[in-house]
């Protein structure tokens, strides 16, 4: 990774070890999240419900504080478009809505399903996204 | 939403920036066949919880031709409260439960919630209030039993007092006069105990003093801890006073808080409070007469067979069996108090039962906040219900007192204990 640091300002640095801990970490918490919902949509066992729950917590926590990194890289841009603008999108995308899904787990019981597993499904291909293109800086398109 | 500037927690502002305005105290749908609107559940729960002031000089209001006092202050949550033979008061004074939170939502529920409820300490025991030359003051306040776990129901039969803790039925030997428990109380059986997210045990006696009913609510809102947890929960129980043998006389009643036996009939009531999360209207907490071996609806259906479509597996057949109740106090009003009425309350509240609603947590605007009187016509509720103690609620919307258990003095008063303010106050009919 640290061989994509270059002279040429068309390439930005990739993200910083923190911040590549918090959006990688999230990927995997919701899809934490995706499969215990899997596993209460097919076996109405309450604890996978619960286990969602405290999934979304931890990935929102992760995925919000690495929103702040890509808020701070945005403001320091000299251009405001393309890779950089991209990755903080989709990020706060993943995170609000990440964040309604929590709303969502927090409804009692079967009141979570199917909306719950759905939006968890669509969270963590968003997660992924981001993720991705926030640690490829030369997905997006060149600023 | 000014008060959420004292809210540091972001999902506790965010909970409340979003509280929905309801349509309105109007929307309470009270009596024999109360309208029921659809199940809504926005992404955020209502929520209003009226922030705690204190009486300073006020008192509850009360209907003309009766006097209210403060006859115990400074107790340590009065719950349910029972008049002795010779006049004396016992007061069961607690707060039970030990439910673990489970997901996000109950910690940030039970923060929010808990700024509306006394900050006092569990009492867990009973006071006795004496006034012994008549006048209306209870010059005598002495503990009866202490190191009891969380007591709420009471009875006396048998020369016994009868006291459901939340983890089980005890009994004291009484003596008239007594005013302190001659030892430690005798089990007669063991309650269900594990969780307790209901943990009240309300309770009354049948009139030969042979059996206890205890009620017992559910472990969880509507089963979302768990169908392994609601073994033996959301019944009433039919307790040989003797023996301890039980049996369920009762299922489906999410939670029993209060059991009275209607003396005109000798029927066992209970007032019930129902499921959350179904929006402002829904479900109807009830007044009801409770049938042996009748099942009212938890957690399949509720108001009769409407579904719960948030159980699962679901059960049409207990669907299909359910019990639609007697009658709608309305939506989240919390009845904790039920004690039917006698002539000495006077001619227009001499037949019927009084109900006291702690108050609304999820709703808003709030509604409950007051004691209550049903009127009953040939051992059923009959008409419209009418306000008996009011004001616990300021103009601003502050909470100065919240009602819970309410006793009928056979000395022409009605009893209530506040378990916000921490007093018992003595609606008393003027002569």
């Amino acid at each position: 990774m640290s061989t994509v640091v270059t002279a040429n300002p068309a390439y930005r640095t990739p993200p910083g070890t923190l911040h590549t801990i918090l959006l990688a970490g999230s990927v995997s918490l919701f899809l934490g999240a995706l499969l215990s919902d899997l596993a209460y949509y097919n076996t109405y066992q309450i604890q996978w419900s619960n286990f969602a729950s405290w999934l979304i917590a931890g990935a929102e926590l992760f995925s919000g504080l690495a929103l702040v990194f890509a808020l701070v890289n945005l403001i320091r841009a000299p251009h405001k478009k393309g890779h950089v603008l991209t990755y903080f999108l989709l990020l706060l995308v993943t995170w609000a809505l990440g964040l309604f899904n929590a709303f969502q787990h927090a409804k009692d019981a079967w009141a979570v399903m199917p909306a719950g597993l759905v939006l968890s499904a669509i969270v963590f291909v968003l997660a992924c996204l981001a993720t991705w293109v926030g640690l490829n800086p030369r997905v997006g398109g060149a600023p | 939403m000014k008060r959420s500037n004292t809210l540091v927690v972001l999902g506790v502002s965010l909970l409340l920036a979003a509280c929905t305005e309801g349509e309105g105290a109007k929307t309470l749908s009270r009596g024999a066949d109360p309208q029921l609107p659809d199940p809504q559940r926005g992404i955020l729960p209502s929520m209003k919880i009226a922030e705690p002031s204190p009486w300073g000089d006020q008192k509850p209001t009360v209907p003309e031709g009766f006097s209210v006092t403060a006859i115990a202050t400074d107790l340590q949550i009065p719950r349910q409260t029972l008049v002795l033979p010779n006049g004396d008061i016992l007061v069961a004074e607690g707060r039970g439960g030990n439910a673990a939170k489970l997901k996000p939502k109950d910690v940030i529920a039970g923060y929010i919630k808990a700024k509306g409820n006394t900050k006092v300490k569990s009492g867990n025991r009973l006071t006795l209030l004496r006034d012994a030359d008549g006048d209306g003051q209870y010059e005598l306040k002495t503990v009866f039993a202490a190191d009891l776990n969380a007591p709420y129901g009471l009875a006396f039969a048998n020369n016994k007092i009868y006291v459901a803790n939340q983890d089980e039925l005890v009994s004291f030997d009484y003596q008239e006069g007594q005013t302190k428990a001659g030892g430690a109380p005798t089990t007669i059986t063991k309650l269900p105990s594990e969780i307790n997210h209901h943990w009240t045990k309300a309770m009354t006696v049948s009139p030969d003093g042979r059996y206890l009913y205890v009620g017992i609510g559910s472990n969880s809102n509507i089963t979302e801890r768990g169908m392994e947890a609601e073994v033996d929960r959301a019944m009433v129980w039919q307790i040989d006073a003797t023996a301890g043998t039980y049996k369920p006389y009762a299922t489906g009643l999410r939670n029993p808080t209060a059991l009275a036996i209607n003396p005109e009939t000798g029927q066992l009531w209970s007032v019930v409070n129902e499921r959350d999360e179904l929006g402002p209207d829904l479900v109807p907490d009830y007044l009801t007469s409770v049938r042996e071996g009748g099942f009212y609806g938890w957690p399949y259906a509720y108001w009769g067979p409407n579904v719960d479509p948030r159980v699962k597996p679901s059960d049409p057949e207990k669907v299909k069996a359910t019990i639609k109740p007697d009658y709608s106090l309305g939506s989240h009003v919390a009845a904790l108090g039920l004690h039917f009425s006698s002539p000495v309350m006077g001619e227009q509240f001499a037949n019927g039962a009084f109900v006291g609603e702690h108050g609304s947590w999820n709703r808003n605007p709030p509604v409950g906040y007051k004691v209550i009187f049903v009127p009953f016509a040939n051992g059923r509720p009959a008409g419209e219900p009418i306000d008996f103690v009011t004001g616990f609620r300021t103009e601003e919307g502050k909470t100065r007192g919240r009602p819970v258990g309410v006793t009928v003095d056979p000395r022409g008063a009605l009893i209530v204990a506040d378990d916000l303010a921490n007093t018992v106050w003595r609606v008393s009919r003027n002569r």
